[in-house]
Formats: structure tokens, C-alpha cells, sequence
């Protein structure tokens, strides 16, 4: 492991997995959150971008080059529900979407807080690692999937499969979620003020998720579990926090939990655990 | 992956093909290799319009085995011989390309025994039959099938329309969608998905008389609306119990002389996003596609699973 020492982040070593990543992953290591290419941003320097007539890679290069020239706040016009706008963002950034968004929208993004006034297709913060996303309509399917950190919220309803694979982070829906919201879930926190529609939780590993209203059915390895008075504090916060108008108090919300673990997950140290999912 | 479309104006008759062609060049990216339309004019009094091929669009495929012009007239005059025998009277007929045309005809005979002797002519297929409905399908994107037929000027009330990424058959027009629901008039069908029961309900339907075209899985979803249809179920009600009937990831898009309805499978796995007003309604496999004939922000939603929605002219 000679090339160890030279390490500035997680991310620049091919392998990633498992054990290895162990090795040099430390969190309290400020350098862990640090990227290539991250610049310093002023809030205050605010600029505009017309999405009207470009395509999303185009949009996706000019906010990268205002970022570079020191932009922090970014307004993007015309967003014209295109899919995969916003997408791969390592910084902070405060970017505003004035309209709708399409597929994949804001993937990969480690840092920004977006505010999307408008509605999301299928796929939006895939990926996401850490930052805010707040959505003033309603979200497409897959919601989150494989969301690793940061707060993904909606005020509206979200499809199916929210939060799918999800490794961390908190998915906040206002209103109702879809099908099999939390499939196969590793990790994080998926709170839904309205009702779940059906197999929620399905083959979930581990994760919590609290509902406001009622699940239609839970999947297989879904189990209601019990609250206890820091999570109906933390639930109060988060909703407070992300200014949704919730009918339900947060001491009426339901919470489940994993039925059971996978072996191999089972059988890792919480250090391995908080390596590989951060 | 396909993408699929459908509009429909309330109580009110406007350009349904500029809207269903902006719609549909927005989806060319889920499917560049066929187009289809199934679009619905002001309703003949009396009579029926009827669209029909009579050879394949070869012009794009390797070593193809073009119809010569002798047999396509050959074709032409046995349809022609058809409706003559049946006692239907052609009022007035065109044709865009040499291989598929349009007639408008009075009949008062039985349109099934009709349409399956049409079809008994070589590689004749009717697209559609109906009062209102004209359906419309060949190879190449939105544009350049409008272009082709001149659709960008027809006027209805609502239209669904197809672009094709071919999957499980191949890339010719009697594999392209829309499918109307034979021999109903008026009743069309899109399909964006995979039908894993196929070949187990084809069976079924054919023991029961009904004809098959192309290979294609989404054309089972029309015969199987016009078998339920046949047996007097409403639309509505067919299209809930397809939802347990057929099996597989699908959203299909359907249409009546006066009604468009939607439905989506139990795992919600194909996309459909909607545009409600008290004036129209739009819905597209992407919100990019209704956003062509809504520059502005809309409001817009995606159905959930098992969810089946119908809107009345």
C-alpha cells in the first residue's frame, strides 16, 4: 500500500470496496471531503442561465464554468423538464431550477443546495452524496435511488420505488409515496407524511422509514418497528425544517424497520459498515 | 424503450395532428425506427373512413424485396374488387406513398366479414376503420411521417401516437403501433413495454377467431380490448382487468371515437406523465414531450401503479 500516503480523498483509488476502503477512510479527516476541481464560491455572486435552445450537457459545462469563475448562487431559466440538467456537481453551490425537470436530473451532485420549482421525472439525485434538494411539486419514480447522503425533499407525492438502494442520507415526501418505496434499502431515513402504496420496504436491509399516513402493504423483510422520543424530536425537526405543511404530529408517524439482515452485511463491523456506506 | 403519447382537446376541434406531431418528435429519442399515429377527425355522418397498406415500406432495408408497381395495382383493384362485391360504395380515396391509402366509403354490411376478405388480399393490412379514427404509421421519425402524409394540418379532438424502438419484432409498419382493435371501429391502442404472457393469450384469442398481424406483443392489448369490448365491456373496465390479465412492465394509451384512457402495470415500471386542464389533457411516456405544446411551466404528475385513467371528449 505504498501509493497510500499520497492520498488527498476516498475517491481517488480504483478500488473502493469493501475492506480496502477501510484502510484510508477516516471521517474526521477534513481532506475526505475535499475534491478535484472544488473552488471557493461566493453566495452573493449571483448570475442567471437561459436553458431555452441548449441542450443538458451544454447547461451542465456553463454552470461548471460559473462555478469556476467564483459563482454561488446560479439561476437557471427555462429548464424546459430536459432530462439531466444539474447533474455531477462536487461543490458548494446554491442553484435554483425555475421550472420543471426531466429524467436524472441533479444526479451525482456532492455539495450544491437546489431548489427545483417545478416538478422531477424518474431518477432525480441518484447518487446523490451529500447537500439539500427541495422540490416545490411532485417527484417521477425512483425518487433517490442510491442516495449515499445529504436531504432529498418533495412537498408533493413521489412514484414508485423511492429511494431504492439507498445508502444513507434522508428522502422527505410531502404528500403520498409510490410502490415499493424503500426497495432493497441499505441504509438512511425515508419519511412519508401521506399513505405508501404497496411493498414498501421491500427486501430492505436496514434503514428506517416513518409514515404519516398508511402503508398499503409492507414488502417482504419489512417489520414495524417502535419509536422511541429522539426520533419523534428528529422527525418534528426535519418536517419544521424543510417547511412542509404536515397534518399528522410526529408522534402519530409509523416507523419500519429491516425484519432481518443479510449475512454478509450482518457480519461486518460497524467501522466496515460506516466505510461502505458512508 | 418506445415512446408513447396521447391528447385530447374537451368538446372542442383543433390541429390534434401539429399537437400529436410536436409531441411525438419530442419522444424520438426513446424510439427512432417507426412513427405512428391514430388520430380522430370529425366524425362521419354516414359512411366510414378507412386506412389500409398494401406492401411494406422496404426503402431502408438491405437486399429488399420491393413489390413492383404492376402488383401493387394488382393489390389495389383486388381491395377495390372487395368492397364492390360487400356493396360498399367509394366516394373518395387518396394516397400519400404507393403502398397505403385512404378511402371514405358508405357500407351497411357487416365490417368484420368485410375487413377479413380485404385482408385476404397479399400483404393488405387495415391500419383502421371508423367513423373518425385514422390511424397512420411508417418508418422514420414524428417529422418526417407528418411530412410524408401531410398530418400536420388534421383537425380533431384527440390522438395518441407511437415512436417505435424495436425489441421483440421487426422494424416494418405492420410491427409499428398504434394497432387498432379489430374490426371495432374507432378503437386504437400504444403500447410502451414488454408482455411476458404473450404467446399463452395469442393462443387463446386466436382459438377464438381473432387475426394477428405481426408478431409485436403490444398488438394483443388491442385484440384483447375488442375481445372484451366484444363480449360488452366497457372500456374502462377491460382496461382495469388487463392489468391482471397481462403480464409483464407496460403502459399502454388507448382511444374511443370520444374517450382517451391510460393504464399502468402493478410495478409501475414503464413512465406516464399527465397534464390535466379543464380544457385539455396530455399525457407522454416524458414530460419533455408535452412540454412541446406547453412552452410555458405546467403542472404535471405521474400515475402510479395499477392506476387506470379514461377522459371523455
Amino acid at each position: 500500500m505504498a501509493g497510500l500516503t499520497k492520498k488527498t480523498s476516498a475517491f481517488d483509488d480504483e478500488n473502493l470496496s469493501g475492506r480496502s476502503q477501510k484502510l484510508f477512510f477516516e471521517v474526521t479527516e477534513e481532506e475526505n471531503y475535499t475534491y478535484y476541481g472544488n473552488h471557493e464560491v461566493d453566495f452573493n455572486k449571483r448570475t442567471s442561465i437561459d436553458c431555452e435552445g441548449i441542450n443538458a450537457h451544454e447547461l451542465n459545462q456553463k454552470i461548471r464554468d460559473s462555478i469556476r469563475k467564483g459563482y454561488g448562487s446560479i439561476v437557471i431559466k427555462n429548464p424546459g423538464a430536459k432530462h439531466s440538467l444539474g447533474v455531477g456537481i462536487l461543490n458548494k453551490l446554491n442553484l435554483i431550477f425555475e421550472g420543471s425537470l426531466g429524467y436524472f436530473g441533479i444526479g451525482c451532485i456532492d455539495g450544491p443546495t437546489v431548489r427545483v420549482n417545478g416538478r422531477v421525472g424518474w431518477s432525480c439525485a441518484e447518487n446523490m452524496m451529500s447537500g439539500k434538494v427541495v422540490v416545490e411539486n411532485n417527484a417521477g419514480s425512483c425518487f433517490g435511488a442510491a442516495l449515499r447522503g445529504g436531504d432529498l425533499i418533495v412537498k408533493g407525492d413521489a412514484g414508485a420505488r423511492t429511494g431504492i438502494d439507498m445508502k444513507g442520507g434522508t428522502i422527505l415526501i410531502g404528500g403520498n409515496a409510490g410502490a415499493y418505496t424503500g426497495f432493497m434499502m441499505q441504509r438512511g431515513r425515508i419519511i412519508v407524511c401521506g399513505n405508501v402504496n404497496a411493498n414498501m420496504g421491500d427486501s430492505m436491509y436496514d434503514g428506517i422509514i416513518f409514515v404519516g399516513g398508511e402503508p398499503h402493504s409492507l414488502g417482504t423483510d419489512c417489520v414495524p418497528g417502535e419509536m422511541n422520543e429522539h426520533e419523534v424530536r428528529w422527525l418534528e425537526q426535519k418536517i419544521k425544517n424543510a417547511e412542509i405543511d404536515c397534518k399528522v404530529p410526529a408522534s402519530k408517524f409509523k416507523k419500519y424497520v429491516a425484519g432481518r439482515m443479510l449475512w454478509n452485511y450482518d457480519n461486518l463491523e460497524p467501522a466496515e459498515k460506516k466505510g461502505i456506506l458512508g | 424503450m418506445c415512446g408513447i403519447a396521447g391528447v385530447i382537446n374537451k368538446q372542442k376541434t383543433v390541429n390534434v395532428g401539429e399537437q400529436m406531431g410536436l409531441m411525438l418528435q419530442g419522444l424520438k429519442h426513446r424510439g427512432p425506427d417507426s412513427t405512428g399515429y391514430a388520430m380522430y377527425g370529425t366524425p362521419l355522418k354516414k359512411g366510414f373512413v378507412m386506412r389500409f397498406k398494401i406492401s411494406e415500406n422496404e426503402a431502408e432495408k438491405v437486399n429488399a424485396n420491393v413489390d413492383s408497381p404492376v402488383d401493387l395495382k394488382n393489390r389495389k383493384n383486388a381491395v377495390d374488387a372487395i368492397l364492390k362485391k360487400h356493396g360498399a360504395k367509394v366516394t373518395k380515396q387518396s394516397s400519400s406513398t404507393p403502398y397505403a391509402f385512404r378511402y371514405i366509403f358508405d357500407f351497411k354490411g357487416d365490417l368484420t366479414d368485410l375487413a377479413t376478405e380485404i385482408e385476404t388480399v397479399e400483404k393488405t393490412e387495415i391500419l383502421s376503420i371508423g367513423k373518425g379514427l385514422e390511424l397512420i404509421k411508417d418508418l422514420g421519425d414524428a417529422t418526417t411521417v407528418s411530412d410524408q402524409y401531410g398530418l400536420n394540418k388534421f383537425m380533431g379532438t384527440h390522438g395518441i401516437g407511437h415512436t417505435r424502438m424495436a425489441t421483440e419484432s421487426d422494424v416494418d409498419i405492420k410491427s409499428a403501433h398504434p394497432y387498432w382493435a379489430f374490426p371495432f371501429e374507432d378503437v386504437s391502442v400504444v403500447h410502451n413495454g414488454q408482455l411476458t404472457n404473450y404467446w399463452g393469450n395469442r393462443r387463446v384469442l386466436e382459438r377464438k377467431g381473432y387475426r394477428f398481424n405481426s408478431n409485436c406483443d403490444s398488438e394483443i392489448i388491442a385484440v384483447y380490448i375488442a375481445d372484451k369490448m366484444a363480449n360488452g365491456i366497457e372500456l374502462e373496465k377491460a382496461m382495469h382487468d388487463s392489468l391482471d390479465e397481462l403480464d409483464g412492465v407496460f403502459t399502454y394509451v388507448v382511444a374511443t371515437k370520444d374517450q382517451l384512457g391510460m393504464a399502468k402495470d402493478h410495478m409501475a415500471a414503464k413512465p406516464m406523465v399527465i397534464y390535466e386542464s379543464k380544457d385539455i389533457v396530455a399525457c407522454a411516456s416524458e414530460e419533455v414531450a408535452i412540454r412541446n405544446i406547453f412552452p410555458h411551466e405546467i403542472k404535471t404528475y405521474d400515475p402510479y401503479e395499477a392506476e387506470v385513467k379514461v377522459w371523455q371528449a
